[in-house]
């Protein structure tokens, strides 16, 4: 029997239109970031114009400065609590309020962020705590450990237990079953869930603005209240070096993915 | 003894921490939702009224028990601008869902028929753009939507329109960019439900006669209902609850949900009514955030 292609040209088509969709909207804003023209859909030649002027406002560095150090303590706290979870969801057997654990985990995934944002800042008014950068990491924090104990939780299923369980038949405590040979083989899948978190926090707007306070704003804040005004060329340079850092990131993040497939089966499912 | 059982102990322990957390810092926050969802709104610095004063004894904090009502919920309810902003979040959501679905599925099915090295290749191009900011990415639309944006200039251009088109503040502008947001969303599990079924089926039903729409309808389609349900539920209920992408790209005379929270929130300054509209934004959720909760642990669970 003539083996027949399993990939038509439809397949194909819709393939090439979805990938264009979901770039090409980003490439414009890239290209249009070094327009030399103030009108912003007119090209006027290529320029560093509005990096400088990004440089130069001050505002906007103090919110990237405020974004990266929440991102990265954030992205932190919650890869530490995550991976946690992530073990005492695939490791814990059952225990008491497992449920209702697993439950408090996955719901923060899907939930309408103005929800979690709204409830963050009520417990830290009734906690009369001073809102800015500490509130703010824990409002990140409890997204993103989500994100991490799912990215892990699914490398620690598709891990062979016999590996952890020879261990331990050749005498290993279990703590340091997990430490000498769990750990390491999760470890990828645990770079990745950082750079997750980190990128989420760093992206965040609603949940930011309800719980910062007056004069600590976030990269994103500024962005928002600034494109409410109208488009401005800065904004695309801004936009363009963010892109740049989290591209960064994903390089990373898939090369510390790729040695994660390297030792058994691909892990990340984000 | 087996290993598994040693092991369970210590990895219950591990349990301690996360769960501390999460119930201080995602449990709890709701109750204080829902309390103060009953409050009255104050003018005054928290802005509602009982507080809660441990310190004042017992008659105090009996006192604003007594206060409590449920009066946010009824102004809630027989206001005209409530209503229509949870019916129109409903449609949106719904709108903007079967629409991802018919986008997403061949994009989807595409990949898993790419030949294997291919198919991880593609899984990185829909998964890079989820990494980039969402806000970045809203923005972008914005360029490109603007009176004298990029589309306009290309349909003028190309003649197919005498005057530039208004794209932004339109209900059009914002189909796009929930549909351009939430894409990877949905083709990430319908492809990983695609890639795993057996091509011998619908080979088979092929090689038994079937025209093509035929083998996708009968064999195809039904295999992948669970990633359907999957993808539905991830972009269905944050697209409820949706602000931002309303907020920049649609117009402002008729609001979704998240929108009016917000604007009670930031702009009234009415905590109370704010927290009302959150808890009646939650019971509507509340079904769809089981099923969804389910699917995810059997999912995981299952490995």
């Amino acid at each position: 029997m003539r083996k027949v292609s399993r990939l038509s040209r439809f397949n194909i088509a819709s393939l090439a239109i979805g990938l264009a969709f979901l770039y090409l909207p980003i490439l414009i804003l890239v290209i249009y970031s070094f327009n030399a023209s103030r009108l912003v859909t007119v090209w006027g030649g290529w320029s560093l114009r509005w990096y400088y002027e990004f440089f130069g406002d001050r505002a906007m560095i103090e919110a990237s400065w405020m974004s990266l150090r929440v991102a990265v303590a954030s992205a932190t706290i919650a890869t530490l609590i995550g991976t946690l979870a992530a073990v005492a969801l695939s490791r814990g057997e059952r225990f008491r309020g497992r449920t209702l654990f697993s439950g408090m985990l996955y719901a923060p995934l899907v939930m309408p962020e103005v929800i979690t944002g709204l409830s963050l800042l009520l417990l830290f008014v009734a906690l009369n705590a001073e809102r800015g950068f500490w509130t703010v990491t824990i409002a990140h924090t409890t997204l993103t450990m989500c994100f991490v104990a799912v990215v892990v939780q699914s490398r620690l299923g598709s891990l062979d237990r016999s590996l952890e369980e020879a261990a331990m038949d050749l005498g290993c405590a279990p703590v340091r079953a997990f430490l000498s040979v769990t750990l390491p083989l999760i470890a990828p899948a645990i770079v990745a869930g950082w750079m997750l978190a980190f990128t989420l926090s760093l992206d965040d707007l609603v949940i930011a603005s309800f719980t910062t306070g007056p004069g600590s704003a976030t990269l994103p804040i500024r962005i928002y209240s600034e494109v409410r005004l109208g488009v401005k060329p800065e904004i695309n340079a801004i936009c363009t070096l963010v892109i740049a850092l989290i591209a960064v990131v994903i390089v990373i993040a898939s090369l510390a993915s790729k040695l994660s497939s390297s030792q058994g089966e691909s892990a990340a499912p984000l | 003894m087996s290993a598994r059982r040693i092991f369970a102990r210590p990895a219950r322990f591990a349990a301690i921490a996360p769960y501390v957390w999460m119930v201080l810092f995602f449990l709890v926050p709701f109750g204080f939702v829902l309390k103060i969802s009953l409050s009255q709104t104050a003018i005054a610095q928290p802005p509602y009224e009982p507080v809660f004063d441990l310190t004042a004894g017992w008659t105090a904090i009996r006192a604003a028990f007594a206060a409590l009502g449920i009066d946010n919920f009824k102004l809630i309810a027989s206001d005209d601008l409530y209503v229509f902003a949870y019916l129109r979040s409903l449609t949106v959501a719904v709108t903007a869902t079967a629409l991802l679905l018919l986008i997403g599925y061949p994009i989807a099915y595409g990949m898993a028929r790419l030949p294997k090295r291919w198919q991880a290749v593609a899984m990185v191009l829909v998964i890079v753009p989820f990494w980039t900011s969402f806000l970045i990415r809203i923005y972008a639309w914005i360029n490109i939507l603007q009176h004298d944006g990029l589309l306009n200039q290309i349909l003028l251009a190309l003649h197919l329109v005498r005057e530039p088109v208004v794209w932004l503040s339109t209900d059009t502008a914002m189909y796009i960019g929930i549909v351009y947001s939430y894409l990877p969303f949905m083709i990430l599990p319908l492809y990983a439900t695609l890639a795993k079924m057996e091509p011998a089926l619908e080979e088979a039903a092929g090689d038994l006669g079937a025209p093509p729409w035929q083998v996708f309808w009968l064999v195809t389609f039904p295999l992948s209902l669970p990633g359907v349900g999957a993808g539905v539920l991830l972009c269905f209920i944050p697209i409820v609850g949706e602000f931002v992408i309303p907020d920049l790209l649609a117009g402002s005379n008729s609001l979704m949900i998240g929108q009016t929270l917000w604007l009670e929130f930031f702009t009234n300054k009415d905590w109370p009514v704010a927290s009302s509209a959150a808890i009646v934004l939650l019971v509507v959720l509340l079904l769809p955030l089981l099923l969804y909760e389910r699917l995810q642990r059997r999912q995981l669970e299952q490995r």
